[in-house]
């Protein structure tokens, strides 16, 4: 598996254009403070989606216990510059392996179960990491842990975004990513063909857990402050409602469920009593017209991969 | 060691009654669960909406107890034929991860359309039957518990005698074993389900009313909750069983109730949920649940 | 492919147009040179819904009579709602919105203390005036860290020593209880911060805590740990909570025959509270206010009224709060003289003995109000006065 093949490179220069452009139209204020608050929350969102896809999508394991990875990362991070004043830089590090470390831990036992099972027990674990948090008076218990320092940017924020979708695609192709997805079409088969599901599965759960992880760093650090009211199965809901809104199994999909989504929450903001309502109607309309999501389980192709990019703006 | 008995003692009082709740609402989690394998979320949302149509039977109708419990079970099997019919018919073939999304969808769209007619406050809820307070000894009971707890069993048992002697009932256990099978021997399937959704949804409602009248106070999220834990009783008990979501319910009270008061309420979630985990790690198809084994 | 191709097309362009629309749109109100923005970061939605709604009915009183007059010779004080969405992050960004797309000149909220603090940030990083009707923690104005006042930051309430102390006193000196047993809401620092109060002061009397328990928002079955509560044997029980939590609790307590006096803070003010507790359940309860609603002020009696006609319901005391902090944002605007936010800041820091439906205020170096408390005692469902606490 080449590292960097001529299709990357072509991505990795469109990257760059996008960056360059939002940053510009940042510098020169076209896109105002509160614009750029959204954007720096669709690349969060994006790694969200796109980590949960991994999971969800590519090994097939119904997950919805996300935020509660989310918040090991939002509060590690946090702790390791707070409390501990280290660099940002450490705290993501941190911050991601303790994620992944958990996941680990969490997904050995529980990946036996499928399907709704696997649900509602990651549903319950997300809800008792975060009762957890709220009884640990260091972090702050239910008041939160405050006065974090706004460390994440644009820049940092949107880097971390494409280097996790090319690690996640990456995989994907490498020989683990396809266990994976032979786990995801029949496990019982993919079992008798000699692949180590549980390894696998285990895997992609423990990567899947640390990008929550990472992205949770980074919300702690834009948002002053990590809450465990945050981290309910709501947030949980959201990310799956991006994933599977895009597309289960599709790593654009994820990406414009989670821009889509994210524009959509932030243009409601002007009418909150009636937020709520349209958004639920939308995801009710868009599920019963594309029950498989906006992309199936298909990638864009090279050629429109920039014109998906340039959502990102 | 006498009061430690007796804390006790009170404390399996008060699961009981609080487990009846969470039974009486994992009854329809479970029936719907049992023949269209849908978590539907929106549950605990019906269940709302039966407290609210029960509130509004009694105070804007003037209903006594009675006719209102027959009004919001009514209203509110309606609205599951209702849902069922507009959200998840058309997705019956869909991937089951897109309609739990439509669950989920439909779930905030019952509770943001209710605060929007009657605003988030709490309402309080006329006592359109008085509590009386039992005293045994140092063990303390209220008649409204009792009246719960009555009620779900008998809710239980008619729902068991629906599903095991009536032919609607055969209808359902058919679609629920092999939804093909039973359209090739002439079943209507859509109907079995139409009414699936609207017993459960009916027996929510009842829920809503009794505990509308028990906390005296309703509000548009207070399905959110409750609405869960039902399912992870219902899943404890093994979901699809009806007696399983009795049992399920019941301990999920009493252990809540124990944790609360032995240890801190503040982890009482925590042990709920990890109890759940730990059913499905050693027992995976719940306490009454039979194994089956998968096939290739 | 095509079909996907297609729906991405669509949906680039419902995002641009979206853009478009909102950033179009935010500009073309804010020409309107007869109109003045005012933000309310509010909890619209989520689990504090109730809070934040509220407090929107009553701001909306109050522009709706301003505006019939007019602030700084006839402009019209418009709000402009963000919902925090009961969640500190959203409210940061909901903070971003009102100031960088609405550009409003000041902003009313949050009443979460955590989602204060969080958009705080914002707010005086843009050097824009924020009074918050509920937030009681004491950092929302005054920054842990340094010890410095946050400048742009003010609250139209108590902070949570202050009422947590006078109850402390109030009990161990009034009802002559030494053993009390604490109950707080775990999800609200506001019930925190008042608990930790209570019980230093406490203590510090001679008194003893017995028990300590916790509770979280929406619960609704109180009795597991209420017996608990009861083995401990406690002469008191103080629970700093909001209404609809207090009202089932003080109910179930009865129920199993806790019959000791309880207390709390202004969190319990609210009609409600007797019909959901039950008004004899209700009695030997007390809690600390700002204002009683024996309260014969002119004004308090017209707000009720007022309130209670256009909404149907009487008010509580975020619906209160809000009324004030409405009041003083249009008051800080006249004074200044100016629509620049910096200004209004100035202004509303120099305000003194402003008469609210709460009380006067008069804010301390510290933008924190000087107001006395009430103590008030449930009487057959009816609050009335006890004592006057000044601080």
């Amino acid at each position: 598996m080449d590292p960097i093949r001529k299709f990357d490179l072509k991505a990795i220069i469109a990257c760059i254009l996008i960056y360059a452009v939002v940053q510009g139209l940042i510098a020169v204020e076209v896109i105002g403070p509160f614009w750029e608050l959204n954007i720096v929350l669709i690349c969060i969102n994006i790694i969200l989606a796109v980590s949960l896809n991994l999971i969800n999508g590519y090994t097939g394991q119904f997950s919805i216990g996300h935020a509660g990875f989310m918040a090991v990362g939002a509060y590690t991070g946090a702790v390791i510059t707070v409390k501990l004043g280290l660099p940002f830089a450490l705290g993501l590090v941190v911050a991601t392996i303790s994620a992944g470390l958990l996941g680990f831990l969490i997904g050995l036992p529980t990946l036996r179960l499928d399907g709704d099972y696997l649900a509602i027990a990651t549903l319950g674990l997300g809800e008792i990491i975060r009762i957890c948090i709220l009884n640990i008076d260091y972090v702050g218990g239910a008041s939160g842990l405050m006065g974090i320092p706004r460390f994440t940017n644009f820049t940092v924020a949107f880097w971390l975004m494409i280097a996790i979708i090319f690690f996640i695609k990456n995989f994907k192709n490498s020989a683990p990513g396809r266990c994976c997805l032979a786990i995801r079409e029949n496990e019982i088969a993919a079992d008798t063909m000699g692949i180590n599901t549980t390894k696998y599965k285990v895997m992609a759960f423990t990567l899947g857990a640390s990008f929550a992880g990472t992205a949770g760093c980074l919300f702690s650090h834009y948002f002053f402050l990590a809450h465990p009211a945050t981290f309910t199965f709501m947030k949980s809901f959201d990310i799956l409602t991006m994933v599977v809104l895009g597309g289960l199994g599709s790593m654009t999909g994820s990406i414009c469920g989670a821009t889509l989504l994210t524009f959509i929450s932030a243009y409601l903001s002007d009418f909150p009593e009636w937020r709520m309502v349209i958004y639920s109607v939308t995801m009710i309309v868009l599920m019963l017209r594309r029950p498989q999501g906006l992309f199936g389980s298909e990638e864009l192709s090279r050629k429109m991969f920039r014109l998906g990019g340039r959502q990102n703006g | 060691m006498d009061t430690f008995f007796g804390q006790l003692c009170q404390q399996l009082i008060n699961g009981i009654s609080l487990g009846s709740i969470y039974a009486l609402i994992a009854l329809g989690y479970t029936m719907i669960y049992g023949i269209i394998k849908l978590i539907n979320f929106a549950h605990g949302d019906i269940y709302m909406l039966g407290a609210y149509l029960g509130f509004f039977a009694t105070t804007a109708l003037g209903l006594s107890f009675f006719p209102a419990i027959i009004f919001a079970m009514v209203g509110a099997a309606l609205a599951g034929i209702i849902i069922e019919r507009v959200a998840y018919r058309p997705m019956r073939n869909a991937p089951r991860i897109a309609i739990l999304i439509t669950a989920i969808g439909v779930s905030f769209f019952l509770e943001y359309t209710m605060i929007l007619f009657v605003s988030p406050q709490p309402r309080t809820f006329p006592s359109i039957f008085a509590a009386t307070v039992y005293n045994m000894g140092p063990l303390v009971m209220n008649s409204q518990q009792l009246v719960i707890l009555i009620s779900a069993i008998i809710l239980m048992t008619v729902l068991t005698y629906i599903v095991n002697k009536t032919k609607a009932g055969k209808a359902m256990r058919a679609v629920s074993f092999d939804a093909d099978a039973a359209r090739l021997m002439g079943i209507d399937i859509d109907r079995v389900i139409s009414t699936t959704f609207a017993l459960g949804s009916a027996l929510a409602a009842a829920g809503g009313v009794l505990v509308g009248v028990y906390y005296n106070s309703i509000d548009p999220l207070m399905g959110m909750m409750p609405g869960l834990k039902a399912f992870v009783a219902a899943v404890l008990g093994g979901i699809g069983i009806i007696p399983g979501a009795m049992i399920g319910g019941i301990i999920l009270g009493v252990v809540e109730a124990l944790v609360s008061g032995f240890i801190s309420s503040t982890f009482r979630d925590a042990a709920a949920f990890a109890i759940l985990i730990l059913i499905l790690l050693y027992k995976p198809t719940g306490l009454l649940g039979k194994n089956v084994r998968e096939k290739v | 492919m095509k079909k996907s191709l297609k729906a991405l097309a669509l949906l680039a362009a419902g995002a641009c147009v979206m853009g478009a629309l909102s950033g179009c749109g935010g500009s073309k109100k804010s020409e309107d040179a007869n109109v003045i923005k005012v933000g309310g970061l509010l909890e619209m939605t989520g689990g504090s819904a109730s809070f934040g709604i509220s407090s929107k009915n009553a701001i909306d009183l109050v522009f709706k009579e301003i505006n019939t007059k007019g602030v700084l010779g006839g402009k019209k004080l418009e709000l402009v709602v963000a919902d925090t969405k009961s969640e500190a992050s959203e409210a940061t960004n909901g903070m971003q919105k009102l100031l960088s797309q609405d550009k409003v000149v000041a902003v009313i909220g949050p009443n979460q203390s955590s989602a204060v603090i969080a958009s705080g940030a914002i707010n005086n990083g843009m050097k824009v005036l924020d009074i918050t009707p509920m937030g009681t923690n004491p950092d929302v104005t005054v920054d842990p860290k340094t010890g410095k006042t946050r400048e742009h930051s003010f609250r139209a309430c108590f902070i949570d020593p202050f009422q947590g102390t006078v109850m402390a006193n109030y009990v161990y000196k009034d009802l002559g209880i030494r053993k009390a047993a604490i109950y707080i809401d775990n999800t609200s620092d506001y019930a925190k911060g008042l608990a930790a109060f209570f019980k230093e002061n406490f203590v510090k009397n001679g008194g003893s805590v017995v028990a300590e328990e916790a509770y979280l928002q929406k619960d609704t079955d109180f009795k597991s740990t209420l017996t608990k509560i009861k083995a401990a044997d406690p002469d008191f029980i103080y629970i700093p909570g909001y209404y609809q939590e207090v009202g089932l609790i003080v109910k179930q307590a009865r129920e199993i025959g806790l019959n000791v006096p309880m207390a709390g803070g202004d969190g319990w003010d609210s009609s409600k509270l007797p019909e959901i507790a039950g008004k004899a359940a209700l009695n030997n309860t007390f809690f600390t206010n700002l204002y009683s609603p024996d309260d014969t002020s002119d004004l308090n009696k017209k707000f009720v009224a007022e309130y209670q006609k256009a909404y149907n319901t009487k008010p509580d005391v975020f619906a209160a709060l809000a009324y004030d902090c409405a009041l003083l944002v249009a008051k800080a605007i006249e004074d200044a003289q100016s629509t620049e936010p910096a200004k209004i800041s100035a202004a509303m820091a120099k305000i003194k003995g402003f008469k609210g439906v709460s009380g006067e205020v008069t804010f301390n170096e510290q933008h924190n109000p000087i107001k006395s408390a009430v103590i008030i005692e449930h009487k057959d469902g009816v609050q009335t006065f006890k004592s006057k606490v000044n601080p």
